[in-house]
Formats: structure tokens, C-alpha cells, sequence
């Protein structure tokens, strides 16, 4: 069977991140966070409450209480999945094999992050990975320290000068200065880049993603109903993942075989290659990311995505518009699902000044341990 | 500090680096497991490591994440691939500006927060940081 344009979005939903951060002491429910960008997607795409027949929560703590808020009594589908940043298309693809099958005609999936509120840092003493209490002993700790990790290498096998991560970072944040909804909206130069404290050295705090409160939300069902719609069709064209699954976040090969294997079923489920797209989402929890997310879905050959993204190929009125919304370091970290709902936008013509002229191509990667990418497409 | 394997712990104290060999396929595996990962056997040995590996690569971390640390920021944070195959996580003693990917890396044993436990120091064989790519 082939998802090819089986399912479409009809609605999208977001919290207003940026007003959301300026209130500093506010002491949020991601509950009622995933509640506001569920009815903001429901409005979004002119369905009632009872045509939603499956519900995926994720990041919330119990999908009983979801439900009960939002009067989902009896959904034929409904799961949790957890808050990890790669969940966001393996949860789109879970609702993809839900409709597919007819488990379910209309999922609504709900994210809300309160981690501001709460205090989330994704180190110390919080979670962690498999080799958490060997790791720890060394103060090892924190997504962003195994990426370092990472890029610590590839900067020395590719010869990578100082700063190279820094067109990331900014690119990012002359995005956000284009999203009213943006967290980050101050301009973000060389000099504020290179003047910013090391986290885990070689990443700055600018390489990071921020912390921040909000709520996403999308619907998704079949072309059928979606057509009686009054909204601009968006469907998914093709989706793959795979697994990198090791003990640690740092993939000693860069995520590269996950991505190329993820890249190739993807694009031939699609019938394209990188030329056909017109505008790139990429999961960014640490700009390197972005790196090898290029390399890794051939987009530059590996070793020189530093260098393809320098001089404003992948910015607005570039060559690849990427990360248009500002991404996880200057919209807001949502954990891949705003940039999900980034792309509806752009394919739908609805993303004001950051628009990319005739955007029918989008793509979604996110290179991590359970590396993924959807082909979204205006049909 | 979550809970390390007795076995292990046993043997940092004692100044070894222990690692579980597969009874049947004689691959070593880290960190403690109940079964091999490459062939799935139950049966397995500890053995003395030979305390040689290569950097892998390595980062130095700024921001105190953890408030009973027994290091001061910035630290290093290496990743070494041991000689027997396994990843894993330690430190490396002294000045970082020699680090480079491959350089030959010996185990050592330094007590962090009163517990025993592996560290890297470059091997000092001569001229081996240099060659180590």
C-alpha cells in the first residue's frame, strides 16, 4: 500500500509563542496549551469537535485528561506518545496509517510544552539517555553536548573554520523577524554570535533551541473529506523513517546512513528529488543538525553543508528557503510539530512576508535516532 | 547518580576497566546487558579490558548542569572507542589542545565524587598523538 497523497491537513494550530515568553512568571498547563492550538486547528480547518474521530497526544501527561477536556468521549483511535523531538512525524505517520486503514477518518493531533513553566533544562539530573549514570558521573548530559559531540568531530575531518554555524543561527532569526509569532524577533548579528557563551564548546547558545511554552495542534483525514473543505488542499505526498538507535544521541556517522536511507525511499515513494522542493523544514534542536540533515538527504555532498549554506542560499529569496518560521532557536521549540505546521502554511500561501513565491514542495527532516521526513505537497 | 553495574564499579576500584565478552560470539558489549546484541546469546564473561582506545572526539562543557558535580566548569567530556569495540563516555586528563580524532588514549583511574572511576590520559607512546589519525 502507498500513502502517496492518501491523507491530508486540513487544519493547523498554534499557541502565540512570542507573547507567551514575554510573560515571564506565568505558570502554564501543557494541557491547556495542546487545548488552545486544538481549537485553533479545528477553527483552522471549519470542522466540529465530534467530526474528530481519533485523538495522538503528545508531551501531555495522560491522554484521558486531553480528552476529557476537549469532549473526545469516544474516539475509534487515540494514543500518547512522548515529548522527544523525533515523535512529530512518527506521530504524523501514525495518523497516516490510521486513516489509511480506517481506524479512524478525522485524527486531531495535540503537543503542548509547558517546559518553560516547568523548568526544563534537558540536562542534569532530568531523564537521560541509556548511558545516563555512566555519562553523568563525567557531567555528561544534555541532547545539545552529544550533538556537540558531533560537530566537535565533523569540524575537524572537514577542516570546518571558526564560526561556521553562525549563517545557521542567523538565518533562523532573520526568519522569526518575518513571524509576528516568533519568540526571538531581534536582529541577530556576527558579532551578538560570536560575543554568546559556549554551552557545550564548540556549541554557542545561539546553536541551541530555546525553552519556551506553547501548543500545536493539526488534523488530519482523508482527500474525500478534506475536498468539502473551503481550504487550500495540502497533502502528504510521501513519508519514511529510520531508526539510528544506539546508546547515545551522537551518531558516529552524523545520522548519514539513516538519512541516505530515509532520502531514497522517500524521494522514489515521490517520484522527486531535491530539485523539485521548493522550501525545506528542518529539525534544528542544535544548528549542526541542519549540517547533517543537508548532507545526509544529498542536498550537499557530506563535509560541505557549512560552506552551500553560506551567502543566503537557504534564506528567503535564496535558492532552498529553510526553516522560514525562524525554527527551534528563534520561533520557538516545539519539537518539530511547529515546523510541521510551517510548512501547511507555506504550501497553503498563508506565510505573509516570509512567503516563498509558488511553494508547492515542501519537505520535513528531522536527522536524529529516529531519523524521519515527509514530501508535502499542495494538491 | 543513577546505578552502575557492581561488576564494573568492582573493577574500576580495583583499577581495570571490565567489559562483558559474549560466551558465544566473543564480542564485548558496554554498558552491562543481559544479552548480546550481535548474535542474542545469554552467556557471557567479564573480562579485563586492555585499557587502550582512540578519541572519538570530545567537547568541553560550560554550563553546570548539575549542582553536586565533584568538576569544575568548563570540563572536558571525551568519547573514546575502546580497542575491543564499545563507545563510551569519560574524560581526559590535561591540556585539550593535542586532542585529536584517533589519538591513542589509556585508561587511568580517578575517584569522581569519592567513587573510582575510568579516565583517559593520552598514551605516551612517542609521537602517538601526532600519527593518531
Amino acid at each position: 500500500m502507498t500513502t502517496r497523497d492518501a491523507v491530508a491537513i486540513v487544519g493547523v494550530g498554534t499557541t502565540e509563542f512570542g507573547q507567551l515568553y514575554r510573560d515571564r512568571t506565568a505558570n502554564r498547563s501543557a494541557y491547556a496549551l495542546g487545548a488552545q492550538a486544538f481549537t485553533a486547528a479545528l477553527a483552522d480547518a471549519g470542522l466540529e469537535r465530534d467530526d474528530i474521530d481519533g485523538l495522538i497526544c503528545a508531551r501531555l501527561p495522560n491522554y484521558t485528561r486531553m480528552a476529557d477536556m476537549l469532549g473526545l468521549r469516544r474516539p475509534t483511535y487515540c494514543l500518547s506518545i512522548d515529548g522527544a523531538g523525533r515523535m512529530s512525524a512518527v506521530a504524523v505517520q501514525l495518523a497516516i496509517g490510521a486513516i489509511q486503514s480506517g481506524l479512524a477518518r478525522a485524527v486531531a493531533l495535540v503537543y503542548g510544552n509547558n517546559g518553560r513553566s516547568a523548568g526544563a533544562t534537558y540536562g542534569g539530573e532530568e531523564g537521560g539517555g541509556p548511558t545516563a549514570g555512566y555519562d553523568t558521573a563525567y557531567g555528561m548530559t544534555s541532547p545539545g553536548a552529544y550533538v556537540a559531540m558531533m560537530y566537535q568531530r565533523y569540524r575537524e575531518l572537514y577542516s570546518v573554520p571558526e564560526l561556521a554555524l553562525a549563517p545557521l543561527a542567523i538565518n533562523n532569526r532573520n526568519h522569526a523577524m518575518h513571524n509576528e509569532n516568533a519568540v526571538m524577533r531581534t536582529p541577530l548579528t556576527l558579532e551578538d554570535y560570536e560575543k554568546s557563551r559556549y554551552v557545550a564548546e564548540p556549541l554557542r547558545l545561539f546553536d541551541y533551541c530555546l525553552i519556551n511554552d506553547g501548543g500545536v495542534a493539526m488534523i488530519l483525514t482523508t482527500p474525500e473529506i478534506a475536498a468539502k473543505l473551503d481550504r487550500p488542499m495540502v497533502t502528504i505526498r510521501a513519508t519514511a523513517s529510520s531508526g539510528d538507535l544506539t546508546n547515545f544521541y551522537t551518531s558516529d556517522d552524523f545520522f548519514q546512513a539513516s538519512c541516505a536511507s530515509v532520502s531514497d525511499r522517500v524521494f522514489t515513494e515521490a517520484g522527486m528529488s531535491t530539485k523539485d522542493v521548493d522550501c525545506l523544514q528542518v529539525y534544528d534542536n542544535f544548528t549542526p543538525t541542519i549540517l547533517f540533515s543537508l548532507e545526509g538527504f544529498g542536498y550537499c555532498a557530506p563535509g560541505t553543508s557549512w560552506d552551500w549554506i553560506r551567502d543566503g542560499r537557504i534564506g528567503l529569496g535564496g535558492e532552498l528557503p529553510v526553516n522560514t518560521s525562524g525554527g527551534h532557536t528563534s520561533e520557538s521549540y516545539m519539537q518539530g510539530w511547529g515546523l510541521h505546521v510551517e510548512a501547511v502554511r507555506q504550501l497553503r500561501g498563508e506565510a505573509g512576508s516570509r512567503q516563498v513565491p509558488n511553494c508547492e514542495v515542501v519537505q520535513y527532516i528531522c536527522a536524529s535516532p529516529i531519523t524521519a521526513s515527509h514530501l508535502l505537497v499542495r494538491s | 547518580m543513577p546505578e552502575l553495574d557492581p561488576e564494573y564499579l568492582a573493577g574500576a576500584a580495583a583499577g581495570t576497566l571490565r567489559l562483558q565478552r559474549c560466551a558465544k560470539c566473543a564480542k564485548c558489549r558496554f554498558p552491562a546487558s543481559p544479552l548480546c546484541p550481535s548474535c542474542l546469546a545469554w552467556d557471557f564473561d567479564w573480562i579485563d579490558a586492555s585499557g587502550r582506545g582512540q578519541l572519538w572526539s570530545w567537547i568541553r562543557m560550560h554550563k553546570p548542569y548539575f549542582k553536586n558535580l565533584d568538576r569544575e566548569v568548563p570540563y572536558n567530556v571525551a568519547m573514546v572507542r575502546l580497542e575491543e569495540g564499545p563507545m563510551m563516555i569519560s574524560a581526559v586528563d590535561g591540556d585539550e589542545s593535542g586532542l585529536r580524532i584517533g589519538t591513542p588514549l589509556t585508561v587511568v583511574f580517578r575517584p569522581i565524587g569519592g567513587v573510582p572511576l575510568p579516565w583517559f590520559t593520552v598514551a605516551a607512546t612517542a609521537g602517538s598523538a601526532a600519527d593518531g589519525r
